[in-house]
């Protein structure tokens, strides 16, 4: 027989495939590079600069232009807006990054269970989540701030729970697609336990998209963030965040004269969600044993 | 007799699997996809299940290795009762009894490499150290021809003839007994096909296999098996040895079918009987005998009584109470 053991190549790890694939995704690296320089830059800057981003500067007033002493003016109350941005960015990325994975952690073993195991379990997930979709999770939200009392922990924790819907359904539309193919069929012949099957024959197989949904959530609760504190029941004075800083947009005056007050916050916000969503696709694409590239 | 001497491995007495088509607690109607089957099958042996599609011929082979839970009616394996077994004490016979899936390129799971595939039944059943599954995964593929370059690739690298010898590999890695095999090879190219039932025939004589094995197609299981059993609306109405059913077949359902069966030589010419209409709805079967609606002997008394399977001659069952009178 010329088959010979020795032509085996050996089996390569499957992590660094994946993280090989990645690698090679320019646009997942630009997202990845870009959301660890913004990382950095938003803790360490206002270490290094000492900015202050909560203090009326007297001396050079309200809606003050951009200058050597506050590169990007300041807003309606003679605050330094470079500081705000920065502080803001630390809070819009810890609620953008801490939310979804609330969201993921309740929505992802839910949809697991309800498309796995069908029957009663399916018709308790899935009339939940209609009922939290169907509900306006802004009004929601409102009446849960008013009894909890507004704070970031509760903004993410809200956000986060809110979203568990969508990755409930979405995992639950792909196991419930899964789990009729015959390589379940043929694991469950081969005395795999419902956990193994669960966890090891569907859930690779139905997560990919959930990488792509997680990406577009963290823009989402970036989003949701910045609209809950113009309702003045998200982030509270004089904390900043990039939503309260667009909120200035409001006036008029602002908007049409002043674009340094809300374009930064505004374009970084964008830059953010796009760079999410690079990282998620490059990582679906990692993952998928379809779209190793030739090397 | 032969087959006597032989152990029985594998039996089912009465097997239903129904299906309900519930709209909230009411059933609305019910499927009866298997209905009242029993099946012996011996060490060793090749049973042929055929049928046309829908005839519940692939629910029986999943109902009696539990993949689809049987609604009532036994199956014994070894003489063990296992249609009630708890998942873990299933587990040991799981290990006996292996699936051969009609399509390999869905049998397969698409993230993982065919190796960590094949080595699955090892590892969930915890056979051996991680050397000896290896060890005896490599065997297994060496074993159905796939080639070492092929080990590590994943299924949408490969075609669908070493897929579905990865598959034979998988379900054999564990030293089962009795193999169902749904369709093994109606998916395949013609030329695979051979090459893939060679395989089956050589593994059979060289482990001692008794396969159930489930096709449309009657040339290869005139190839392959020693008894056929011809199912029709979720019932058996005729059973035998492979002369028996193929040389004289005696249910009209059965002569019809071998009747279509190509002759290659020009000089034979063989009547055709060509059924009429369609199988009816297993919702809604009709009464009596199930054939009567295209039994072209059928009279008034058909529709009354169901036929029983009755020995006729050997091992020669046939459900048709007016087997006398057309001979």
């Amino acid at each position: 027989m010329e088959m010979t053991a020795k032509s085996v190549s050996a089996p390569k790890k499957k992590e660094s495939q994946a993280l090989k694939s990645f690698r090679k995704n320019k646009r997942a690296m630009f997202g990845a590079i870009f959301i660890i320089i913004e990382t950095l830059l938003v803790i360490l800057l206002p270490i290094i600069l000492h900015t202050d981003p909560n203090t009326s500067d007297l001396l050079s007033g309200k809606y003050a232009s951009p200058s050597a002493a506050h590169w990007l003016g300041t807003d309606s109350i003679g605050r330094d807006l470079f500081a705000r941005l920065l502080s803001g960015g630390k809070v819009s990325l810890l609620v953008g990054l801490s939310s979804p994975l609330i969201s993921v952690a309740i929505g992802l073993p839910l949809g697991l269970l309800a498309g796995y195991y069908r029957g009663v379990i399916e018709t308790i997930v899935m009339r939940l989540a209609d009922i939290f979709m169907s509900f306006p999770s802004m009004i929601l939200i409102l009446c849960l701030v008013a009894v909890v009392g507004p704070s970031i922990t509760t903004i993410i924790v809200v956000i986060g729970v809110m979203g568990w819907t969508q990755i409930a359904k979405l995992v639950y539309g792909n196991v419930v697609s899964i789990r009729s193919k015959e390589y379940i069929e043929s694991a469950r012949a081969a005395g795999c336990s419902d956990a193994y099957i669960i966890f090891r024959e569907i859930l690779p197989n139905a997560i990919s998209p959930v990488w792509v949904l997680l990406s577009f959530r963290v823009g989402g609760a970036i989003m949701t963030e910045s609209g809950l504190s113009f309702l003045g029941v998200g982030i509270q004075a004089p904390q900043a965040s990039w939503g309260n800083i667009i909120n200035a947009a409001t006036d008029l005056s602002v908007l049409m004269l002043r674009p340094w007050v809300w374009m930064p916050a505004g374009v970084l916000i964008v830059m953010t969600v796009v760079s999410f969503n690079f990282i998620g696709e490059g990582i679906r694409d990692a993952l998928d044993p379809k779209m190793k590239r030739v090397d | 007799m032969e087959l006597e001497e032989r152990k029985v491995l594998l039996e089912t007495r009465e097997l239903k699997k129904y299906f309900y088509n519930k709209s909230g607690l009411k059933v609305k109607s019910v499927v009866k996809a298997v209905d009242n089957v029993d099946l012996t099958i011996h060490e060793g042996e090749t049973v042929g299940l055929v049928g046309e599609s829908g005839c519940g011929k692939s629910t029986f082979g999943r109902a009696i290795l539990r993949l689809q839970e049987p609604t009532d009616g036994q199956i014994f394996y070894r003489g063990k009762q296992i249609q009630r077994l708890p998942f873990k004490e299933m587990r040991p016979y799981r290990k006996e009894m292996q699936v051969i899936f009609q399509d390999p390129a869905a049998s397969l799971n698409p993230r993982k490499t065919i190796m960590q595939s094949i080595r699955i039944p090892l590892e969930v059943n915890h056979i051996g150290t991680k050397a000896e599954q290896q060890e005896r995964a490599e065997a297994m593929l060496s074993y159905v021809e796939l080639n070492p370059s092929n080990w590590y690739k994943f299924p949408h690298e490969m075609s669908g003839g070493q897929k579905q010898r990865a598959m034979i590999a998988r379900a054999l890695i564990t030293h089962p007994s009795f193999i169902v095999g749904d369709e093994p090879v109606s998916a395949l190219d013609v030329s695979i096909q051979a090459q893939v039932l060679n395989l089956m025939k050589k593994i059979q004589q060289e482990e001692q296999l008794s396969y159930l094995f489930i096709s449309h197609d009657l040339s290869v299981v005139r190839f392959l098996c020693d008894k056929v059993a011809v199912m029709y609306l979720g019932k058996i109405i005729e059973i035998g040895t492979k002369k028996e059913i193929f040389d004289t077949p005696l249910h009209p359902y059965t002569k019809a079918l071998m009747s279509a069966i190509p002759i290659p030589d020009v000089h034979v010419h063989t009547k055709r009987i060509v059924l009429e209409g369609d199988v009816p709805s297993p919702m809604n079967p009709p009464s009596g005998c199930r054939f009567r609606t295209r039994c072209p002997y059928a009279n008034a008394h058909c529709a009354e009584v169901e036929p029983t399977l009755d020995l006729i001659s050997g091992e020669h069952k046939v459900a048709c109470t007016r087997l006398s009178e057309i001979g």
